[in-house]
């Protein structure tokens, strides 16, 4: 479980970056909060400086734009998904959960950890 | 309309093809690319592919939802003329494709110095010609790379990278001043000489030295910088010739209007050899930029349908990026030579900021930022409402 911090310092339309095992991104749409990975899956862009377009992330350097409750990509240039991460708040204080990668077969399944 | 022809299998040409089947036309698709491989991305071609960390698989364009695209592919063999009158593409073997409408999708070439060349000068715009830099740029090879445009000074910041010995010469006095200005050509300039590469400017090529392998560059200023390999980056012209006698207007590209389609009707371009007109700017531009090859056959697939489009307000804004010595480098909007730049946020001397572009009455025209994204986008869709 990492800590990402009080729920009134991400209002809607914001993001934030934290340190997980790898970077994670974390949204606040419209009041619903999402986590995926922070890194696209096209290259080395944050994509928690990207642009929120409803439910939405499009990635700041080529405009890729991923489903934050799929961590689907919608178009090109980005071919593979992102993971996506479960996020819980407690008293006001806002967590994300880490998936974990498993791999069946070659293809990657999620587990929230 | 039944038959819908795309010349040139790239970027521009697959998003052609994507976007004619998104739109729910049923007719007979054909694709034609004189390219012997499957469609690739090539802004790697300058980056991670010639460094060797993403391969050939990790930039081709298409994944496995094309398959559905149902889509006649003619690959390796180049459109040699357009019938506009009588609606039909030949190909260079003589055989002749008869079509309901046409989409040129030829894009650009690497401009090529005149005369024959010693070995070891190259240009790169082709996977091929991107395998052949690869294998030359080996640790210790003295590299010199003619033009400090944006791909001159990717490839500079590969090699580099790769521990190649760089020298980049540059006839201008400042690099990038068109694009971007003198001042801001010369902050991206400084990039070179703070990560160990030579920028040799105001000085021009005079003479490839080597009989049958380049031995060294001699400049104007009569300097000569030994060489083994030669990168000639001196900017690119869109691929139209087999367009001559097609009846279109050729100047400065395929000229289009907005949507892409040209003056004759079922027949349109975009991409890089397209020169169209952009509400952007009021005029028109020929733009060798990614994104606009990837979002203007949208546009025009929907115009060739009769279809409605709307795609969001900041697409009408040129943007490029180029990624050099780990710096994400975004430009969007268009500097005119009465542009003055403003410095927004960070600092240009030492290290990432983003600066405004102010045209002559104060208005915002442009935005370019170093390793500032988050700000970059937002800039990006201001400028597309402030117009
Ligand atoms: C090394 C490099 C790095 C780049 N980096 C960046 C970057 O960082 N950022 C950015 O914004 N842009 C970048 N670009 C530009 C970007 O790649 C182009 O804007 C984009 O490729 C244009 O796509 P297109 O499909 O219009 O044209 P092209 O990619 O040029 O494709 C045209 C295709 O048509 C084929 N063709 C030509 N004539 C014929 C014919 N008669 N018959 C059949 N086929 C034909 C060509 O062989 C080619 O396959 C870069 C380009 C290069 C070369
Ligand atoms: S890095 Fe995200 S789309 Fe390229």
């Amino acid at each position: 479980m990492i800590l990402v911090g009080e729920l009134a310092g991400l209002p809607p339309g914001e993001s934030v970056r934290v340190q997980g095992e790898v970077a994670i991104a974390v949204f606040n749409v419209d009041g619903e909060l999402y986590a995926i990975d922070d890194t696209c899956s096209h290259q080395d862009a944050s994509l928690s400086d990207g642009w929120l377009e409803g439910c939405a992330v499009e990635c700041p350097l080529h405009a890729a734009c991923f489903d934050l409750r799929t961590g689907q990509p919608s178009g090109p240039p980005a071919k593979k998904p992102v993971r996506t991460h479960a996020v819980s708040i407690e008293d006001g204080v806002i967590y994300v959960h880490e998936s974990t990668r498993v791999t069946v077969g070659g293809a990657v399944a999620e587990e929230v950890g | 309309m039944e038959r819908v022809t795309v010349v040139g299998a790239s970027l521009a040409g697959l998003a052609t093809v994507r976007a004619l089947r998104a739109q729910e036309f049923e007719g007979r698709i054909t694709l034609i690319g004189d390219e012997r491989h499957e469609p690739y991305d090539r802004p790697p071609l300058s980056k991670e592919y010639l460094a060797g960390t993403v391969s050939e698989d990790d930039i081709g364009l298409t994944h496995s939802d094309d398959a559905e695209l149902d889509v006649e592919w003619v690959i390796g063999q180049p459109a040699s003329s357009l019938d506009t009158a009588g609606k039909s593409v030949e190909l260079a073997g003589g055989f002749r494709i008869e079509t309901d409408a046409v989409v040129v999708a030829t894009g650009a070439r690497a401009r090529e110095l005149p005369g024959d060349c010693p070995e070891g000068v190259h240009t790169l715009r082709t996977l091929d010609d991107a395998r052949a830099l690869r294998t030359e740029l080996v640790p210790g090879a003295r590299l010199v790379v003619i033009g400090a445009g944006f791909i001159g000074a990717e490839i500079a910041s590969t090699a580099a990278g790769l521990g190649c010995e760089v020298d980049i010469v540059e006839a201008a006095d400042v690099p990038l001043q068109r694009p971007l200005g003198a001042e801001m050509g010369a902050v991206c300039g400084r990039l070179h000489a703070r990560n160990g590469a030579r920028l040799h400017a105001g000085t021009g090529l005079a003479e490839l030295v080597g009989e049958t392998r380049v031995k060294a560059v001699r400049l104007t200023d009569g300097r000569e910088l030994p060489a083994d390999v030669v990168v000639v980056g001196i900017g690119a012209q869109p691929n139209t010739e087999w367009l001559a006698g097609s009846g279109l207007d050729l100047d400065g590209g395929v000229r289009t209007d907005e949507q892409g389609r040209t003056a004759v009707p079922e027949v349109l371009a975009v991409g890089d050899c397209a020169h169209s007109y952009r509400d952007y700017t009021a005029g028109w531009l020929r733009l060798e930029h990614w994104t606009n090859a990837l979002q203007q056959p949208a546009a025009a697939v929907a115009a060739l349908l009769g279809r409605e489009h709307s795609a969001p307000a900041h697409h009408s804004v040129p943007y490029f990026w180029s990624d050099q010595y780990g710096h994400k480098i975004q430009f969007a909007g268009h500097r005119t030579a009465d542009c003055t730049v403003q410095i927004e946020e960070g600092d240009p001397d030492s290290g990432d900021f983003l600066a405004l572009y102010l045209d002559s009455e104060e208005r915002p025209v442009g935005v370019l930022a170093i390793d500032r994204a988050r700000p970059f986008g937002q800039w990006r869709r201001k400028l597309a409402r402030s117009r």
